[in-house]
């Protein structure tokens, strides 16, 4: 039942006992996986013995997996950790975020059509914009995430490198949440994703604690200066308008705060912004149900070790010429294309979807209107959709079960007073079924 | 020449006036309704602006009104009723520009002027009266079937 109260867009019924998912409504958004009490909804992430399968592996860890650990281990004693976990690379994707930051400024540059543009970095987000607002689907920036095209780099270059076929490179995204996973075996634009798997932070994190250990000790401001800002800013809500120092930003996380934002967009009230970050997760992928530490205390660690870059002028960014020069190649730019997904109407024929409508506001006002979700919906007016859809019947409302008590009882007691069965006993039987009534 | 006039679907929405902390409520359940029917998207973006400056212009210059909205299979309406200052001239309230909003309504971003030009820009057909000292009324059509399309 609680599954079916957090999801943003309605979409799990919880009948003869069990929840179900209606995938069309489904926006992979994990709320559900955080909320369920008995652990029944599992996100699917890989078991480490996917990398037997390959014959090189590379680690591609979000940036969010370094706010675990923020200024005391930074990302260079990280990935020497992640590698002697079994894999046989483990690369910064901070730097590809870098690029991609910069990407994103030459789009905001040359774009002219509707704004604001909305971040892609955030797949439910991606999904959302999808089912619930179709219009603004244009409006989400066709670049592709870090995550992919790190990637498509490390297997275009590793290949090379080690002579292997590119489908023997196998890349693993250390994934803060559910949603990056289902993002990977079902892109948001239907092509093939380059990763091939995902794993959760919150698995790795034990074995890594451990690997850190007997990682030998670099010189700090040297690790140091090897951060890309502009990457650690994809960690956390705001981060990539900051590290970019872009004005006219928005940055909005949690999926209540999303729909009422982009509820102003579609209404043309939302002015002078240019560019919207919009996180599922509270505070952004910091917030991810598959990590470890504190959000509160993830971000704070993130933006401590932006500040103290910030403070002492380390950029160690990729070089902007570079990026624009990759720009104009197109090679940021996603294969396919993002299709809206809106929802099926009530009907295909114009004139039965309006009179469905009409019957579901009439049996909307029939009903109690206190959302108690024993119906299995979630609220009284997806249930009297789901009856006007055929996918629920009238009397599954425990408001509607006096009413079918009372039927029935009058159907009883219409039997036993039939002559032909009980003639004998006819005023008993009418005390009974009086008495019936008055219990009730 | 199908009985499909029949067909109709209609709700009011009570919209009160100087209330900003629900104001856009009405034209989001609006939208809404449009999407479970299978209206057109680019009529729903049509049809969700004109009812948000609408349900807007309700909020910031009348007491109250309610919004009439009737959907058949040839054409959406939204017919709206207010009481209120009215509008003085309305000519001149049709005019880009023109706005007799307060400076704090200004602040908040609302009384660009844009209000009614607007409605009628995004709508196939527009009315508009107004008695001053009572309220105005507008009505608001949008074309559904293919051929009745401007």
């Amino acid at each position: 039942m609680k599954c079916m109260r957090v999801c943003p867009t309605q979409a799990i019924r919880v009948r003869g006992g069990k929840a179900r998912i209606i995938e069309e409504k489904c926006i992979d958004c994990g709320e559900c996986i955080t909320a369920c009490p008995h652990g029944a909804i599992v996100p699917l992430t890989d078991p480490f013995g996917e990398l037997s399968k390959f014959r090189h592996t590379v680690a591609i860890p979000s940036p969010a997996m370094y706010a675990q650990f923020g200024r005391e281990i930074l990302p260079e004693k990280i990935l020497s950790g992640i590698k002697k976990l079994g894999f046989d690379d483990a690369f910064d994707l901070a730097l590809t975020c870098g690029e991609v930051s910069f990407a994103i400024q030459e789009y905001l540059r040359e774009y002219k059509g509707p704004k604001p543009l909305i971040s892609n970095a955030c797949p439910a987000v991606v999904r959302l914009v999808q089912v619930k607002y179709p219009e603004l689907i244009d409006q989400i920036i066709p670049i592709e995430p870090p995550r992919e095209l790190a990637a498509r780099e490390v297997k275009k270059k590793k290949s090379n490198q080690l002579k292997l076929k590119e489908k023997d490179i196998g890349t693993f995204y250390l994934t803060p949440c559910p949603v990056k996973m289902i993002s990977i075996k079902q892109p948001a634009e239907k092509g093939k994703s380059y990763l091939d798997g995902a794993i959760s932070i919150s698995d790795i994190y034990g074995p890594l604690l451990s690997a850190l250990d007997s990682t030998e000790k670099g010189s700090y401001r040297k690790a140091l200066e090897n951060i890309c800002i502009l990457g650690l800013g994809w960690a956390m809500d705001g981060g990539i308008c900051r590290t970019l120092r872009l004005k006219n930003c928005l940055a909005v996380s949690g999926l209540a705060d999303i729909l009422k934002v982009f509820d102003d967009i579609e209404r043309g009230t939302l002015r002078n912004i240019d560019f919207i970050e919009a996180y599922s997760c509270r505070q952004g992928c910091v917030g991810g149900s598959l990590t470890v530490e504190n959000v509160y205390i993830s971000y704070n660690k993130i933006l401590k070790l932006i500040e103290t870059l910030e403070y002492e002028q380390i950029k160690a960014c990729p070089d902007i010429r570079e990026v624009r020069k990759l720009y104009n190649q197109k090679y940021f730019f996603i294969k396919g294309k993002f299709e809206p997904r809106p929802l099926t109407p009530l009907d295909s024929d114009l004139a039965k979807a309006i009179k469905k409508r009409k019957e579901k506001e009439e049996i909307y006002e029939s009903l109690p209107k206190i959302d108690c979700g024993a119906c299995g919906a979630p609220t009284c007016i997806t249930f009297a959709e789901d009856v006007v859809r055929g996918e629920a019947e009238l009397a599954d409302c425990i408001f509607n079960l006096p009413q079918k008590f009372k039927e029935l009882s009058q159907e009883f007691s219409e039997l036993i007073n039939r002559p032909d069965l009980l003639s004998q006993s006819k005023s008993d039987s009418k005390k009974t079924s009086k008495k019936g009534k008055a219990i009730k | 020449m199908m009985m499909s006039s029949e067909v109709e679907f209609s709700q009011k929405f009570e919209i009160t006036g100087g209330d900003f902390s629900s104001a856009g409520r009405t034209s989001t359940s609006i939208k809404e309704i449009l999407k479970e029917i299978g209206i057109d998207s680019s009529i729903i973006i049509r049809a969700s602006i004109a009812s948000y400056e609408a349900e807007m212009n309700v909020v910031m210059y009348a007491k109250r009104g309610v919004l009439t909205l009737n959907i058949t299979p040839e054409k959406l309406r939204f017919k709206l009723e207010d009481e209120g200052s009215g509008i003085e001239n309305i000519e001149m309230a049709m005019q880009e520009g023109f706005s007799t909003a307060t400076d704090e309504m200004r602040e908040m971003g609302f009384g660009a002027g844009m209000g009614l030009p607007n409605i009628k820009k995004n709508a196939d057909k527009f009315e508009i009266s107004s008695t001053p000292g009572k309220g105005t009324s507008l009505d608001i059509i949008f074309c559904l079937d293919k051929t009745g399309k401007k």
